[in-house]
């Protein structure tokens, strides 16, 4: 019977199906991090359970790092006590750790692929939404809470409902100037935030294909703002090249084998999804949110909408309450809007091709005089000195970005890099709910060249000008 | 974990669509490595004048006065009342754990997020989802009627307007069975290892990348 990607994965993970439905799903990957693990190792020490297979996961601090001054260690006590609980924690249960001054060490979607330690048909859980990225690599990925991770622990598996399935095509050619970034926003924007919840997603389609696997990384990323339980993208050339020679990943006979089973990764032609969404990539106009939720979001060309276009009481409730806490009003050109600060990081666009893309634009400019404060921060210790080999920092520090150390940063503010109320920033992360990115703060979600172009800016400025003067 | 049967109690209306993790327990409370003492910072910047911290006393903060958890008629409440796509972000366990030490523990919405409609099932509270349409009726009423309470049936899968209306949800059987005896499904797992090694036994033979 004729199989979609995600049928393919799932059922060679199947240990058993219960009798109400679900299935007890092995698990073949968990990463970890200080922020939601704390409490499944306790969880384990009360019941006395050991980690049922230590090699399946590895640890890597990132949330709480501080992205400066490293050499001071981590100044906020509570941050402090994490992190360590962390290392505590891996020492103990015997669980690989990249910790803080390992060149490895950095946000854990940024880290698994790099370390090769995701490979196509795994499946793969961390205690976070945005697992969701690994599915880039025809992975089934997901975000769990953390009475999961302590499942995982423990038993090398979970409980699952199989999701319903969909598919969502871009067919055609990306413009040029439009990203992974910009298609995920663009998708958001059309299905909405609710509108993948209970499925898994697979992205397909010409447009998808031309994707390189960082920027299907992008996309994956930010499925789960789509509400999905998962995205995925089907084996081909591009994915089998990003995976060889990883550290983690397999190698001579091992590798034929492996390879010969990741070649027949993608959906039959016939097979089935209960959804197929289609889209044209010659529509998509670079993207910057607008409002508290990544669904309120408007091409660069358009404006803020117009509360009589909503689609009920409760949407224009919504918009209402966007527009106040963001500080904008109806009928706003995208491009009138100016930031204070800018952010060009986060496991959705921390990686090497974002930050080329975000130093083409900056060299040889200044960051405009209204910009607060205007910082890269890597995804990796590798990503770091991969840049660095590049010469991109020396292009950054030129136009006065500040360069910084891994980590998540300002994508959820919580280390020192937060914005103060008020305050508006051109952010290349995945979320703008209220408060995200510090108390009061307000987000717009944009891509990396776009956030570059607005940090010189002082606003937002469709990017496709840009590459035309350049 | 508490298990959860049958629930009567006042009802908290929070009319707001796509309320993420992010509002329901700020990242700040993150950083705590426990499971308990999340409940005073449940909703921490709707609730609250200034920016809570970890392990402050909040009974001298100063509070939103029109934000409805503030409001003296929903003091106690042990429902709530939300709009779609409830728990919407992070898969921070921290909200269900804030939700449940604030002593809510039935959410009743149209949809909720899929992470966080899970990790409720694993800290003993039980998200209800019900139409648009019967949502709209508890909103209603609940305004309307100082002290309103529901009860909530699990075992009959009903929810119980005072006047005698009854509403019914889905849910699904194991989660039912799970939530209704309080079970450490951890432990109903591992009464399958037998399986799970067998499973990894065949596995390795077949994909040993996955084991190096
Ligand atoms: S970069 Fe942001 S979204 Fe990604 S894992 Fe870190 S906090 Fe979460």
């Amino acid at each position: 019977m004729a199989k979609t990607l995600f049928e393919k994965v799932w059922s060679q993970h199947v240990v058993n199906e219960n009798d109400d439905g679900s299935v007890l799903l092995y698990i073949d990957r968990q990463l970890v991090h200080e922020v939601t693990s704390p409490q499944a190792f306790e969880g384990l020490r009360i019941a006395g359970r050991k980690p049922w297979r230590t090699s399946a996961s590895v640890a890597t601090p990132d949330h709480n790092v501080p992205t400066t001054g490293l050499e001071h260690g981590i100044t906020d006590p509570v941050a402090k006590t994490q992190v360590e609980a962390l290392d505590s924690n891996c020492e103990e249960f015997g669980i690989t750790e990249f910790k803080m001054g390992d060149i490895r060490q950095g946000i854990v979607h940024v880290v698994g692929p790099e370390q090769g330690l995701v490979l196509p048909g795994m499946t793969v859980v961390c205690g976070d939404s945005h697992t969701s990225t690994h599915g880039a690599l025809a992975a089934i990925a997901t975000g769990i809470g953390t009475s999961e991770v302590e499942h995982v622990l423990a038993t090398q598996t979970l409980i699952q409902q199989k999701p319903t399935l969909m598919r969502i095509n871009v067919s055609g050619d990306l413009p040029e100037g439009i990203t992974g970034k910009d298609v995920a926003l663009y998708i958001i924007g059309k299905i909405g935030t609710a509108g993948g919840t209970g499925y898994a997603i697979e992205f397909a389609g010409s447009a998808i294909e031309a994707l390189s696997m960082e920027g299907r990384m992008t996309l994956c990323n930010m499925t789960i703002e789509a509400g999905a339980r998962c995205g995925m993208v089907a084996v081909d050339d591009k994915t089998i090249a990003y995976v060889k020679g990883r550290p983690f990943s397999p190698t001579g006979e091992v590798w034929d084998k492996a390879e010969a089973a990741w070649r027949k990764l993608y959906s039959d032609a016939d097979a089935r999804f209960d959804k197929e969404v289609h889209l044209n990539a010659a529509d998509i106009v670079p993207q910057v949110s607008w409002g508290t939720s990544p669904e309120m979001v408007m091409p660069i060309t358009g404006s803020t909408p117009d509360l009589s276009d909503a689609k009920d009481d409760v949407q224009r409730e919504g918009w209402t309450r966007a527009f106040e806490y963001m500080g904008l009003n109806e009928n706003t050109p995208m491009q009138d809007i100016t930031v204070d600060k800018v952010f060009i990081g986060s496991c959705t666009n921390a990686r090497i091709e974002d930050f080329r893309a975000a130093a083409s634009i900056a060299k040889g400019y200044k960051v405009a005089d209204n910009i607060k404060l205007a910082m890269v921060v890597p995804g990796s210790g590798l990503v770091k000195a991969q840049a660095e080999a590049e010469g991109l920092d020396k292009i950054f520090m030129d136009a006065g970005f500040e360069w910084r150390a891994p980590g998540c940063s300002m994508c959820l503010a919580m280390n020192a890099d937060r914005l103060g109320a008020g305050e508006r920033c051109a952010s290349t992360s995945n979320r703008n709910f209220e408060g995200r990115q510090g108390a009061g703060g307000r987000t717009h979600l944009v891509s990396p060249a776009m956030a570059a172009a607005a940090a010189i800016k002082g606003h937002f400025v469709d990017i496709r000008d840009w590459n035309a003067k350049a | 974990m508490q298990a959860f049967t049958k629930l009567e109690g006042l009802v908290v209306p929070l009319d707001r669509a796509n309320v993420d993790t992010d509002a329901i327990i700020p990242k700040q409370f993150l950083k705590s490595i426990k499971r308990t003492g999340y409940g005073p910072f449940l909703f921490d910047e709707w609730r609250y004048e200034d920016v809570g911290q970890p392990e402050m006393d909040c009974s001298n903060r100063p509070i939103r006065k029109d934000f409805v958890l503030n409001q003296a008629r929903f003091k106690g409440a042990k429902i709530m009342l939300a709009r779609e796509n409830f728990g919407c972000g992070s898969s921070r366990e921290h909200a269900p754990w804030a939700i449940v030490d604030y002593g809510v523990s039935c959410v009743i919405a149209p949809s909720f997020a899929d992470i966080f409609y899970n990790n409720c099932f694993k800290n003993g509270i039980l998200p209800v989802v019900l139409s648009d349409a019967e949502m709209d009726v508890l909103f209603a009423e609940t305004e309307a009627n100082e002290g309103y309470k529901l009860s909530v049936d699990l075992a009959a899968q009903t929810v119980t307007t005072p006047s005698g209306q009854v509403f019914n949800f889905e849910v699904d059987d194991f989660r039912k069975h799970c939530l209704f005896n309080g079970l450490d499904d951890i432990g109903l797992t591992l009464q399958q290892a037998d399986k799970i090694k067998a499973y990894e036994a065949k596995r390795k033979v077949d994909a040993p990348w996955l084991f190096a």
